[in-house]
């Protein structure tokens, strides 16, 4: 199915960047020619992600932590002129007395945060490292674990212990609201697979047929899976694309869930380049178009830029093909790293899209990627972009 | 007793020393999370351990066990 709507122009974007040293605001002018930096909020503290609630278009999230103290969530409703912390941020259940108990675990830090459906205006979900999934329903000011993922036995099997996997700590990441139902949610895990629920998150399934593994492992096996950034269509919902550790991904949703299985798009890359990478974005109205940015896989997986010369990639036909838009990036020599949550686009008529390198850098992709700027240099190791348009 | 608060958590209590009372350190940061409210997440995580990277003297001797 391909569906392509219209959509109106705001006179005001903000392009909000979590950083390893804390979180910046980027305000736009109208024609997205000129930015004005706000910031640093927190500075010194590691922040991984921070979103602008798109229900009210003024509370602010931010996930925090620094080097020596605890994890946090801090919170705004003045879109950032002052800050309040979470009275209970995201904490784990202590294990029962029973001899069959889990090991206990403790959050190290918040890694994402997914606003809950436009119907439930107070609710949000966050993912944590190690992988665990909490619910808040005041808005973000307290938070409560979700007992059937964080404490079944069969989750915790999959997800590992916390020194398993992801080098940063393995990670519960791209939590996904259906907004036809706010019941239906995805997450998915680095490493664990990929898991939906039909009733607000007291049961899960896995979704994982098709997805590869590490060459020699079993696929069939949910603990070997290792997805990287998945997103769902705004306009098709029954559409996801993912990128994994071992490929770029399209499902299409159907009422026979059996027969389900994603489809490896990466294979249309070019080989020089591979289908590897971490961020997953996809266009605001066309559910057949959608961008990555690739990162060499090769070896020990250095995870930069093939050949030192950065481009996002984008498929117009739902994968069946890809170009490269590398146009206004640096042509060689430039060994960026991107992270999961540090591309994005905005839902502009002719959209934008945004990422933010390790080295500190910001761009823009003007005209849906064919133009790149650059916004600015020298900010911290950047984990996390996202962009709204306000009020 | 009087409480010592490195310049990372002062952002909770405004000072550089503060009086909190207890038995234990458990008892402690209890009693100061009671006064300065997250300041104990902070230090101490969901399962009553001290977080990693995190150092507490008594009377000068180093202690990790709450």
């Amino acid at each position: 199915m391909s569906r392509v709507t219209t959509a109106s122009a705001s006179t005001r974007l903000v392009v909000l960047v979590a950083t390893r040293k804390g979180a910046w605001l980027f305000h736009s002018d109208a024609k997205r020619k000129t930015w004005t930096a706000d910031g640093p909020h927190f500075l010194g503290h590691t922040i991984t992600h921070m979103v602008l609630d798109p229900r009210d278009g003024r509370t602010l999230l931010a996930a925090a932590k620094t080097g020596h103290l605890g994890p946090t969530i801090f919170r705004s409703t003045n879109m950032g002129r002052t800050w309040k912390e979470a009275s209970q941020p995201p904490a784990f259940a202590q294990p029962d007395t029973s001899s069959s108990a889990l090991p206990s675990r403790a959050v190290d830090h918040t890694f994402w945060l997914t606003p809950g459906h436009a119907s439930e205006r107070d609710t949000w979900y966050a993912g944590t490292s190690p992988q665990g999934l909490f619910r808040s329903e005041d808005g973000g000011v307290s938070w409560t674990p979700l007992p059937s993922v964080n404490d079944s036995a069969q989750f915790r099997e999959w997800m590992g212990s916390a020194q398993d996997g992801t080098p940063d700590g393995p990670k519960l990441h791209s939590i996904i609201v259906d907004p036809r139902d706010a019941a239906h949610l995805y997450f998915a895990m680095s490493g664990g697979g990929v898991h939906e629920s039909h009733d607000a998150g007291l049961s899960w399934t896995t979704l994982i047929n098709g997805l590869e593994v590490v060459g020699g492992f079993d696929a069939s096996t949910v603990t070997f899976h290792d997805p990287h950034c998945m997103r769902l269509c705004p306009t098709n919902p029954d559409r996801l694309y993912q990128q994994n550790h071992c490929g770029i991904y399209r499902i299409d949703r159907s009422d026979k869930p059996h027969a389900e299985t994603w489809q490896r798009i990466g294979r249309k890359m070019p080989k020089r380049i591979g289908d590897i990478g971490f961020p997953m974005v996809v266009h605001p109205r066309d559910p057949n178009t959608a961008w990555v940015f690739p990162m060499d896989g090769t070896d020990v997986w250095p995870r930069t830029s093939p050949q030192g010369r950065p481009a996002a990639y984008v498929t117009r036909n739902a994968g069946k093909t890809w170009q490269r838009l590398d146009k206004g990036l640096p042509e060689n020599q430039a060994w960026w790293t991107l992270k999961r949550q540090a591309m994005t686009v905005d839902a502009q008529p002719t959209p934008a899209l945004y990422l933010g390198t390790t080295s500190g850098e910001l761009w823009m992709g003007r005209d849906e990627g064919e133009r790149w700027v650059n916004i600015t240099r020298h900010l911290p190791e950047i984990y996390a972009v996202e962009v709204a348009a306000l009020p | 007793m009087k409480v010592l608060i490195p310049g990372a958590l002062r952002s909770y209590t405004r000072e550089l020393h503060v009086e909190a009372i207890g038995h234990t350190l458990d008892e402690l940061f209890t009693d100061l999370d009671r006064r300065h409210p997250g300041l104990r997440f902070r230090v101490v995580d969901e399962q009553n351990l001290l977080r990693p990277n995190m150092r507490i003297f008594v009377n000068g001797h180093g202690v990790r066990d709450l």
